[in-house]
């Protein structure tokens, strides 16, 4: 049952990208509410799947990369329901989709959805730390979006070719304000939920996962100490943004390898 | 009943001969019950835009409808209307008014200032009771025909002009609203653009020009302020669109001056329009991370690549056009149930 409705899920998201990329090319985009109950459903079922996964395990369902690659996608897709529309971003779904579908995509076929056997009874500060940092994760995954799209838009601005697929991307500076905001926002819910780690004590600062995750800090706490100082720009912000998100996926196998040596 | 439409057009008449024509607004209705005088003829309307002169009559028969309109031209210039006038009965009268509703007869493909002009000709004739069931009728299902290909196509998409692809390409940067706008120069194009870009409610603009007069007359124009020319690079931190428009013969803006000024100010983009013949912003500019220049030529291409994509549509806008008007057509000759159902079919339906 759970399964199936991430498999309902993933469909939404690409039935939310399908309709938009075909809206964009047929030059009639318009923010669309199909394509945005499309992404709604998907996340309902997301959070479907994430509660019967919850009761099932009997914790918060981080167990296996699997289950964190979910709770990923659920968190990006989450951040992308509270500020698409606040900030008129709406084309940001039609971006979100397609990560989200990778993502779940990946999950269903590559990964093995085999829970990993605790070791340990559950503990509310390692399930809170690894809940709140895999959902500082999703704002890191939504800012790579709207990195990309930055990206996508400045590129077509220099070179004067604007693409009709391109045509109705929000402006460079909202690109970049929302990448700033995802990244100080996600910077904020890893402290926290580092924070939340550091409670634990010898179980967490002893670990390689710990490594990672201040690593993680200390790239994202770099990029926004140089935008806020002016060092850098936008656009090497969003590359930046880009880059360190495909970092902290790629290293996501290496970090579920590792954790299966005995974290949650 | 037939319907219809007697008139000249930027087609069919130079601007002089449309001016001759040419019926204020104030005196539409007026002339509309002067043609409701005429035998035969039931309702009239009259569309007099700078582009076309058009009269709407519903009569019983063809004859007498364009017989009144053309008379009443006799008698109000003391001549025949002559070959410039287009006479249309009924189903290229109805095909007529939704082209020109749906900006396929306008001078530029696509604007949309006519349909406003037709609503508000409509609205003076319904006022002034020339209009009953035939013409209520046709406009506004013109009306409701316009919005479907404006809607259902790009017929109105991108923009079409220098300045309006400038305020287009400026929207691409930033929110207009909180944007700063520098003009250098007080050319006419530079003053169509900036205008283009006040009336979009951009947050300030300055006006700086050789002649500090012209500048300041420029500013007062577009609500903005001048400054003296040379204070120009003091004003230009907080910018983010900069219009060049010079007579200058040389480059007033460098790489050399933009690159320092850029590094202070890496969070927002500068947006640099040169409308300038010899240029007045250095192309080397655009390789300075964060500035963008578009020069008048881009601008033209920008607005040439919007116009093909109008003339593009044009064929699916005719298609839907055709399809309106032989409905319309069907409704005019048959008349419609209530329930949208052909009288005709309805008859034979409950006969069998």
């Amino acid at each position: 049952m759970d399964r199936l409705l991430l498999v309902i899920a993933t469909f939404c998201f690409l039935f939310g990208f399908a309709y938009t990329m075909h809206a964009l090319g047929a030059r009639v985009y318009k923010p669309s509410r199909l394509n945005f109950f499309a992404i709604l459903t998907g996340f309902a079922g997301q959070t479907g799947f994430l509660y019967l996964r919850g009761q099932a395990d009997g914790r918060c369902p981080l167990t296996s990369l699997f289950e964190v690659l979910i709770f990923l996608s659920w968190s990006m897709v989450l951040f992308y329901l509270l500020i698409g529309s606040a900030y008129r971003l709406s084309l940001l779904g039609a971006f979100t989709s397609p990560l989200a579908f990778v993502i779940q995509v990946a999950a269903l076929l590559l990964v093995s959805d085999t829970p990993m056997k605790a070791t340990r009874p559950p503990n509310g500060w390692l399930e809170l730390h690894a809940a709140i940092s895999v959902v500082a994760y999703g704002a890191f995954a939504l800012a790579c979006v709207a990195g990309t799209m930055y990206l996508a838009q400045e590129r077509q601005l220099k070179s004067h070719n604007i693409h009709s697929i391109f045509y109705r991307l929000p402006p460079i500076r909202d690109l970049a304000v929302a990448n700033n905001r995802l990244i100080f926002v996600g910077f904020l819910l890893l402290t926290v939920g580092l924070g939340a780690g550091f409670m634990l004590g010898g179980i967490f600062t002893h670990s390689a996962i710990t490594a990672w995750s201040v690593g993680v800090w200390f790239l994202y706490g770099f990029i926004l100490t140089a935008e806020w100082r002016h060092r850098i720009s936008p656009r090497r912000v969003a590359w930046l943004s880009v880059a360190a998100f495909s970092v902290l996926l790629l290293t996501l196998g290496g970090l579920n390898f590792i954790a299966q040596k005995g974290a949650l | 009943m037939e319907i219809l439409c007697l008139g000249l057009s930027h087609h069919t008449a130079p601007i002089d001969l449309r001016e001759k024509f040419a019926i204020a607004e104030s005196e539409a209705p007026a002339v509309a019950t002067q043609l409701l005088a005429a035998p035969g003829v039931s309702e009239a309307l009259v569309v007099s835009t700078c582009n076309r002169v058009e009269f709407y009559v519903a009569a019983e028969q063809a004859a007498q409808g364009f017989a009144a309109v053309n008379e009443f031209l006799t008698t109000r210039l003391a001549e025949p209307p002559g070959s410039a006038f287009f006479q249309l009965p009924t189903a290229g009268a109805i095909r007529h008014l939704f082209r020109v509703v749906s900006g396929l007869d306008s001078m530029v493909l696509g604007e949309t200032e006519i349909l406003g002009q037709v609503k508000k000709a409509y609205a003076a004739a319904s006022a002034g009771k020339t209009t009953a069931k035939h013409l209520n009728k046709l406009f506004q299902r013109a009306f409701n025909v316009a919005k479907d290909v404006r809607t259902n196509t790009n017929i109105t998409r991108g923009a079409v002009s220098v300045g309006s692809a400038a305020v287009e390409l400026a929207e691409k940067f930033g929110r207009l609203s909180t944007s700063h706008v520098m003009i250098l120069g007080a050319g006419e194009t530079c003053e169509l653009t900036a205008g283009a870009l006040a009336a979009r409610g951009v947050r300030s603009i300055f006006v700086a020009n050789r002649s500090y007069d012209r500048a300041a007359a420029l500013a007062e124009k577009m609500k903005g302020k001048a400054i003296h020319f040379e204070e120009w690079p003091n004003e230009f931190h907080n910018i983010d669109i900069l219009i060049g428009s010079t007579a200058a013969p040389h480059h007033v803006v460098t790489a050399a001056q933009l690159a320092p000024i850029m590094r202070t100010r890496q969070d927002r983009p500068l947006f640099c329009i040169d409308l300038a013949v010899p240029r007045d912003i250095e192309p080397a500019v655009n390789n300075i991370e964060g500035v963008y220049l578009y020069d008048i030529d881009d601008l033209q291409a920008r607005a040439d690549q919007s116009m093909n994509v109008r003339k593009q549509e044009l064929v699916i806008c005719e298609q839907m056009i055709e399809r309106h008007a032989v409905e319309f057509g069907e409704w005019l000759a048959g008349g419609w149930t209530q329930a949208g159902v052909r009288y005709s079919e309805a008859v034979s339906g409950g006969q069998s």
